[in-house]
């Protein structure tokens, strides 16, 4: 029965074909096609992507095509956080948390015509999993020692087994866009709504509808609607934002929030804030033990009072209304609050007081003198706060944070840097006191940044790659990490991690100022947007819009 | 005959010489500066300790600069000119892709940029008003005073070329040499007894002053060629225009060693070329007038 | 003294000495934050209005004004001797000299200074005085900035070794020294006021781009040239002209400085 069922689907699959060009051809001869006719969308990239391979994507312009062109098993509705089918029909994580299965999809194509199948997914996984990739999308599977092993049940059943429990582990799928094992084409044959079809380096990346894409709506058109996507390269905002005014395109990603408010000023329409992002701006002082700073100022970055007090006396409402114009909300920790689940809710708002700053650091041995803070070795309390220099953001907050500190007797020096400079202080020489630097979320999973908070670990900014944990609270944190990310238990995963939290808001590593909103423009001809929080914001459902003519 | 060629030969090697010191103090310098062996991609935190270290290795290549040289002459000479790091991408082929916009660019950049040069330094060393002078001071001054990334971005604004934002930030500074140099001639005493005599304006500047003044203009034109080459990187980073100069931006930001090196070897050749060529031009002209 | 000379004498002392008295004249300092008015327009407490973190640009202006006009001119200065020293010398000599010279120049013209002001930065203390960053920026830039000029007063110095003139004085027994700074220095004047001219306003703007290295004045102090990088949000600054001041105040002192350089033009001529 079921080789009569592979023949007749052998039979069938090209006549099925074949009828379909039949209708294209005449379609196209009556001067209409079948598919939506739903324009062209235009946005900037803001910087060149360096690679159209889906598994070695490492940069956001990278990341945005692999998300327009690739096919995943699985996509989070960027809107709902809620993870939904894709080329898989239905997933199952085991108990163990160490596998997961798929039914996928039949009569699927890749854009060049080759049929997809399991064997494809496997082909992809092999490729993700092999050691010399070094992608982050590899690497987040990557949950121990050993080899990742796949098995086709069918060309429609896959099941994947890794060496140890990964946390979160069917939303990872999200970000692995499924390779063809047996096109010429390699990375190029895709399986998402759109496809490459042209790219001027240094100039832009044009996009085509995918005409073998599988999605259709509830009417029975293929999707997407739109007929292309241009993304033209630019890093500068100011003549992004020029380009908007002049409706040379239709949607900003990431608005600053002086932009937004004078585009809300005269088209208000244009304009979305979506609320708190889960992206965190954070303070942080240098904590490694081995860092050529003078030792007085080691014993002060590494007293948790000494921390908090500088926490307490940086007005963050100040930050939020003057440098993002009221666009952003006041940090509580690690987490923003627009990650619903994750999000510790009993944490409370860091308060801003610069009396009580000033008597914890007096209870630390500090005195004023002259209107000069000094520790009590008589040492003055002055340093450096370095961030990454063109970010205007950051160099403002920088000189607010620097009056704040003023005023309870710190003298700050604020240092603009060009960003590999930057890097070379921070993870290499150490040689640097602070820093004001971002963190940009695309996961809601806090597996997600588990090599920030383990102390062994390279990007544990305060004080990496620590042999064994230097401090109780930093033991603490990496036994609580560990212990998530091996349970499949979600409850007990949330319990962990709200623990984490907690210790990070009491001992301060990060001094979290802020929360930035999600702020997009999208242009009035772009119909059927929605912008969110997650990650890209305006076009997560670019299958789904269309733009009228200009 | 023989005595020239050997001259023509000897000045080559010299050029040949200075272009390759060139490409050597620039790998030292990128190699010195810090940041070099890092990697903005570390910083994601979801690399494990593998993958970072992957990245550290694969800068750490590069470390020895004579080493790192040797090996590139080694590969020029066939050809290969390596590959761009932040890129990853063949730098010859990045490098022919990118010239004939940039090369376009520079061409009218300085074109419109004499162009203006000459008429408002003639017109002020020929006309001798002091208002005039003031007026073309004062617009020349506006120009160089005004950031180049301004410019760059009136251009985007205005939708204009980004050649005329090259020629703008060129123009203010061959004006002044060439303005300076114009009413230094007309002031020789034999201009004086030449107009004393009744001559006219267009002979008198045709025949007795550019004869003087060419050497030292076309000195100021081979300066222009550097300065339309140091414009074009903020122009072309401002405008979205895939050429050389923003090529250059991207890979000074990255510490991309083998671009930087290449993009410097190719500034100095056009720097040593449009120079010596005006040195070239100057000692004929010279010579004739001699 | 000439009308447009004594006018440009006039706008600079005025400008000079408006800075110096700038803590009389803005009481409340460049640094104090008005963190309920920022980017507010012009008005009586605010002159030239605030600016994106709510400090008095009208005192900025002035503050930076100290730090703009005294250091750019001395780094203008430097670079000028500097040219006058490599591209006229190497031209008044001659063959090899000027050869070498010249290729030095080229390359000089042409390496990735931008390593080396990073370099720079990274062998300052962070915590280095605003005045010293600043000193050592233009420092840098004087260095750094002589090449331009030097290549035309090679050239210039060149053509006028052999001039009748200076063929002349040869053959009466002056020496070399005494003939390059008496017959063939003033003949190079020209250029060397139109090298001085142009490095003002360029090192001002070259100071403020120095500053994504971690160069050049550090915050809160301000200067011209971080004062005109605002113009760099052209689409708000149409609406906001007061943001132009600082240009309009910058060719002032250029086109005055112009003026004052005009007459030794002509004496030169």
């Amino acid at each position: 029965m079921k080789r009569h069922g592979k023949k007749l689907k052998q039979l069938v699959d090209p006549c099925g074909k074949a009828i379909a060009v039949a209708v294209l051809c005449l379609g196209s001869l009556l001067g209409r096609a079948p598919a939506q006719g739903g324009g062209e969308l235009r946005f900037c990239l803001r910087s060149e992507p360096k690679t159209f391979d889906p598994l070695k994507v490492e940069d956001d312009a990278s990341g945005a095509i692999r998300y327009l062109t690739g096919g995943v098993l699985v996509r989070v509705n960027r809107q709902t956080q809620e993870l939904e089918p894709g080329l898989a029909m239905s997933w199952k994580v085991s108990k163990d948390g160490r596998q997961v299965s798929f039914r996928l999809r039949s009569g699927i194509s890749f854009s060049d015509g080759t049929p997809f199948s399991a064997g494809d997914v496997a082909y992809t996984i092999q490729q993700l999993m092999d050691p010399a990739l070094h992608s982050p999308t590899g690497d987040a599977f990557r949950s121990g020692a050993g080899n990742v092993e796949t098995k086709v049940i069918s060309p429609t059943q896959i099941s994947i087994r890794f060496p140890a429990p990964v946390a979160g582990l069917d939303r990872l799928f999200d970000q692995v866009a499924i390779l063809s094992e047996r096109s010429p084409k390699k990375e190029m044959a895709v399986l998402g709504p759109f496809m490459v079809a042209d790219y001027k380096p240094g100039s832009s990346v044009l996009l085509k509808r995918n005409p073998n894409y599988w999605k259709t709506d509830e009417q029975g058109r293929k999707l997407p609607y739109l007929d292309s996507i241009e993304l033209d390269i630019q890093p500068n905002r100011d003549v992004e934002m020029l380009r908007f005014k002049r409706a040379e395109v239709d949607l900003i990603n990431s608005l600053d929030s002086e932009y937004f408010d004078k585009l809300a000023a005269t088209t208000p329409q244009l304009v979305h804030d979506a609320g708190a992002s889960l992206d965190s701006e954070q303070l942080w002082f240098n904590e490694v033990a081995r860092s050529p700073i003078p030792g007085y100022k080691k014993n002060w970055f590494r007293s948790a009072n000494f921390r908090r007090a500088i926490s307490e006396a940086i007005n963050r409402d100040d930050l939020s209304r003057v440098v993002f114009h009221g666009h952003a909300q006041p940090a509580m920790g690690p987490f923003s609050p627009a990650n619903k689940f994750w999000f510790n809710s009993k944490l409370k708002p860091q308060t801003y007081s610069p009396d009580a700053a000033l008597k914890e650091l007096q209870e630390e041995g500090f005195r004023m003198e002259n209107g000069a803070l000094k520790d009590k070795d008589g040492n003055e309390v002055v340093f450096s706060i370095i961030t990454n220099s063109g970010n205007k953001i950051r160099e403002r907050m920088a000189v607010l944070i620097q009056d704040d500190l003023q005023k309870i007797g710190i003298h700050v020096n604020v240092v603009t840097l060009d960003f590999p400079s930057l890097i070379e202080r921070m993870t290499q020489s150490f040689d640097y006191e602070a820093i004001i630097l971002g963190l940009t979320n695309v996961d809601l999973d806090p597996n997600g940044e588990m090599n920030v908070w383990l102390s062994s670990s390279e990007n544990h900014q305060w004080n990496p790659q620590q042999k064994a944990p230097e401090t109780p609270w930093e033991a603490e944190i990496d036994h609580l990490m560990r212990a998530q990310a091996s349970s499949s238990d979600v409850k007990k995963r949330k319990e962990a991690f709200d623990r984490v939290q907690e210790i990070v808001v009491e001992q301060q590593p990060f001094i979290f100022l802020i929360n930035k909103n999600s702020l997009s423009a999208v242009s009035a001809a772009v119909h059927g947007a929605a912008p969110v929080i997650l990650s890209p914001q305006t076009f997560w459902n670019a299958e789904w819009l269309t733009v009228s003519e200009k | 005959m023989r005595r020239l060629r050997w001259k023509i030969a000897g000045h080559a090697l010299a050029l040949l010489a200075t272009v390759l010191l060139g490409g050597l103090f620039s790998a030292t310098f990128v190699r010195l500066a810090p940041g070099f062996d890092v990697d903005e991609r570390e910083l994601d935190p979801h690399l494990n300790a593998q993958s970072v270290q992957a990245l550290h290795d694969a800068r750490r290549q590069n470390r020895n600069v004579f080493k790192f040289y040797f090996s590139y002459m080694n590969r020029a000479a066939h050809g290969d000119l390596g590959t761009s790091l932040a890129l990853g991408q063949p730098v010859r082929t990045l490098l022919r892709d990118r010239a004939p916009l940039s090369l376009r660019l520079l061409t009218m950049g300085l074109g419109l940029a004499w162009l203006l040069t000459l008429t408002l330094a003639l017109s002020a060393a020929w006309l001798r008003l002091s208002v005039y002078d003031t007026l073309t001071t004062v617009v020349s001054g506006t120009f160089l005073c005004l950031p180049a990334a301004v410019l760059a971005l009136l251009s985007v604004l205005w939708n204009v070329p980004g050649s005329l934002a090259i020629a703008l930030i060129v123009f203010p500074h061959t004006y002044r040499y060439a303005r300076n140099l114009l009413v230094k001639a007309y002031s020789r005493p034999h201009i004086i007894t030449a107009r004393a005599k009744g001559l006219g304006e267009a002979r008198i500047l045709f025949w007795h002053v550019m004869p003087v003044v060419t050497p030292q203009l076309l000195a100021v034109a081979g300066v222009s060629v550097s300065l339309a080459v140091g414009a074009a990187i903020p122009v072309e980073a401002l405008c979205g225009l895939a050429g050389i100069g923003q090529l250059a931006w991207q890979a000074a930001l990255a510490r991309d060693l083998p671009l930087l090196v290449n993009i410097t070897i190719l500034v100095t050749l056009v720097t040593l070329l449009a120079n010596s060529g005006a040195d070239v031009i100057g000692h004929v002209v010279r010579g004739q007038e001699s | 003294m000439s009308f447009w000379r004594k006018l440009g004498c006039v706008v600079l002392v005025l400008v000079l000495g408006a800075s110096v008295a700038a803590n009389w004249l803005a009481p409340a300092g460049y640094a104090k934050q008005y963190r309920e008015a920022t980017n507010a327009p012009p008005s009586r407490t605010h002159w030239l209005g605030t600016d994106e973190i709510g400090r008095d640009r009208f005192a900025r202006v002035l503050y930076g004004t100290r730090i703009s006009l005294l250091l750019a001119p001395a780094a203008a200065l430097l670079s000028t001797l500097m040219a006058a020293l490599i591209g006229g010398l190497a031209g008044y000599l001659g063959g090899v000299w000027a050869r070498v010279a010249m290729a030095v120049t080229d390359l000089f013209m042409s390496l990735p200074w931008l390593f080396l002001l990073i370099t720079a930065r990274a062998l300052m203390p962070l915590n280095v005085s605003p005045l010293v960053s600043v000193l050592v920026t233009f420092l840098l830039l004087g260095l750094l900035g002589w090449t331009a000029a030097a290549r035309v007063l090679c050239t210039t110095a060149g053509t006028l070794r052999t001039s009748d003139f200076v063929r002349q004085a040869r053959a009466a027994g002056l020496p070399g020294l005494r003939l390059f700074w008496i017959h063939v220095v003033p003949n190079l004047k020209p250029v060397l006021y139109a090298q001085f001219w142009i490095s003002i306003p360029v090192f001002i703007l070259s100071e403020a781009n120095l500053g994504i290295l971690g160069l050049g004045v550090a915050e809160p102090m301000p200067s011209w040239g971080s004062l005109l990088k605002e113009l760099e949000g052209l689409v708000s600054v149409g609406e906001e002209p007061w943001k132009f001041v600082p240009l309009i105040l910058l060719v002032v002192v250029v086109t005055s400085f112009q003026c004052l350089l005009s007459r030794q033009e002509e004496l030169a001529a």
